[in-house]
């Protein structure tokens, strides 16, 4: 555990330090978007993947955290740090009360209460003034910032943060899949009677996963209104959130921590191309055609493909 | 001997059709009851009131001293109910070893703070495994068992809550008689350690064999409980199962 943090956090400086060193521009917001996409993709895994909950909610967990930014941008403006805690808070708490509503369904049932909560709280959103409404939200981001007297771009600082989100997501992420919680959400994945049966207390750890995995989204979601400057309704609750933090574990692989994070470096990686080289509007198509090829080749994902090829050479 | 398990007149309906027409039922420490009924007579459903799997309308559920009527299904486990499902339900994507580790973990460390190294619990998981025979396959998962091995781990995994009671519901069907001689020796052997067992069974010559008392449901009443022998002669009972 400590050994894997380690490690985690030494790419992510190595990361950063690469980064700084050829600096530019695009490739911070480039990567930006990608990191964004790993936290998504590892956050709806905890829910998704571990326990087997399918949220088509992501994109509201995400819009509230870059809408709380934007709130406190006009009351009391926060260092962007801290408004990652506060969007991980707020999304966190909606999760936990989004689960007690709403954990007693199963299956589909579950994944259309989720998308409810989405076209809810962009209701909301949409007629909420302070926060821009319709119209949208303007957030002037500095040119740069100061961080112990080194002078970096504002966008370098907002991806060394998305940074190390990415590092701590990922160092949550692999705890609890190795740790009881994992255990005892893999028994909820697999068979909730039996769970119940061997003792494991189902509805406080559902509970504890939405929590996790809204706060994790939330906390991606909180800087983004400043790495946009100009954050809307349907941006902040656009479907290739929802789309993208299901696709990319499938794509990857539900069952570890490695799964969302390949899957979102790819499709992440495949996107960002696809916009430079023919359109944004690609983006979907790619993570549709994606989803399909994976859905009949690899149904376990990346991952599970890489486990079962290494599981039929054991035998032999 | 005292009772450790307390049914009073329990009730449970679904919609119009009641399943369980106040049931009673009491189970002394140590005893081996044997719990007959042909098909849909409540056997199932009395099981998953007494475990929690679901609640009663009517009636209470007190075990060990203890008043467990709204507790739900984990809760009852913690206090030392443990169950082996009809149809296994094994958690599929766990190996075997893993699968032991959930009650371990779940309810006897939580219970008592024991098995705190992971040594101790895959000790402990071994020792399950052992005890069941499947100790070659723990690194295997459930799809590679057969029948019977899969209905072994699921007493296995119910053993692994260390109960005071053990309700085996249907551990036997669609196996063959060496096979039924495995698990009631299996059975007979937990019993010996001191844990009390409620046999829920359609085989009438694993149930002769094994309970110490019988009580028979039919269409969601209990229409005899006493010797097996006895019971078996019930004129009622044999009406139930034969028809006039």
């Amino acid at each position: 555990m400590v050994k894997f943090s380690l490690i985690a956090v030494a790419v992510g400086v190595a990361l950063l330090l690469g980064a700084h060193w050829v600096s530019v521009d695009y490739l911070y917001f480039a990567t930006y978007t990608i990191l964004q996409f790993v936290v998504l993709a590892t956050a709806w895994n905890i829910l998704g993947g571990y326990c087997g909950y399918v949220n088509f909610g992501s994109a509201a967990f995400f819009a509230l955290g870059a809408y709380s930014s934007v709130f406190l941008h006009k009351a009391f403006p926060l260092p962007v740090p801290l408004l990652i805690v506060v969007g991980g808070i707020v999304s966190g708490i909606v999760g936990l009360g989004m689960g007690y509503l709403t954990l007693r369904l199963r299956g589909s049932f579950f994944a259309i209460a989720t998308l409810a909560l989405a076209v809810v709280l962009a209701t909301l959103v949409v007629n909420w003034d302070y926060v821009g409404g319709s119209r949208g939200a303007y957030i002037i981001r500095p040119e740069s910032i100061d961080i112990l007297g080194l002078k970096i771009t504002y966008i370098e600082y907002l991806f060394a943060l998305m940074l190390a989100l990415t590092v701590i997501a990922l160092i949550a992420a692999r705890a609890i899949e190795r740790s009881q919680l994992g255990f005892g959400f893999a028994t909820i994945r697999d068979d909730e009677l039996a769970a119940e049966a061997c003792g494991v207390p189902t509805l406080k750890l559902k509970l504890i996963a939405t929590t996790l995995s809204g706060a994790f989204m939330g906390m991606a979601g909180a800087p983004f209104p400043y790495y946009i400057g100009y954050l809307q309704p349907s941006s902040a609750f656009g479907l290739e959130y929802a789309v993208n933090s299901i696709a990319m574990p499938m794509i990857g692989g539900t069952t570890s921590w490695v799964g969302p994070l390949v899957g979102a470096i790819l499709l992440g990686t495949a996107q960002q191309y696809a916009t430079v080289t023919i359109s944004s509007a690609v983006n979907l198509l790619i993570v549709g055609l994606m989803l399909v090829a994976f859905v009949i080749i690899a149904p376990n994902g990346i991952v599970g493909l890489v486990q079962e090829r290494l599981r039929a050479r054991r035998r032999q | 001997m005292t009772a450790l398990l307390h049914v009073d007149n329990i009730t449970k309906r679904f919609g119009g059709f009641v399943a369980l027409d106040g049931v009673a039922l009491e189970v002394n420490q140590g005893e081996r009851l044997g719990l007959i009924g042909p098909n849909g007579s409540g056997k199932s459903t009395l099981v998953n009131c007494i475990c929690g799997t679901l609640q009663n309308e009517v009636g209470n559920v007190r075990f060990d001293g203890k008043v467990m009527d709204g507790l739900s299904a984990h809760e009852r486990t913690h206090a030392g109910l443990a169950r082996s499902f009809q149809l296994p339900r094994p958690f599929h994507s766990m190996s075997l070893a893993d699968n032991l580790r959930i009650p371990l973990l779940y309810t006897v460390h939580a219970r008592q703070g024991l098995l705190r190294s992971t040594a101790d619990l895959n000790a402990r998981c071994h020792e399950l495994l052992e005890m069941v025979g499947l100790a070659a396959k723990a690194h295997q998962l459930p799809r590679d068992l057969t029948q019977v091995e899969m209905r072994k781990l699921e007493l296995a995994r119910a053993v692994g809550a260390e109960p005071k009671l053990l309700i085996a519901d249907e551990s036997m069907a669609g196996l063959s008689h060496s096979e039924i001689d495995d698990i009631l020796a299996l059975l007979m052997r937990l019993n010996e350690r001191g844990i009390t067992i409620i046999l829920i069974e359609h085989i009438m010559s694993a149930v002769m064999k094994f309970s110490q008392r019988i009580a028979v449901l039919v269409s969601g009443k209990k229409i005899a409980d006493g010797a097996p022998q006895d019971v078996v002669r019930d004129p009622e009972v044999v009406r139930a199962y034969i028809g006039q």
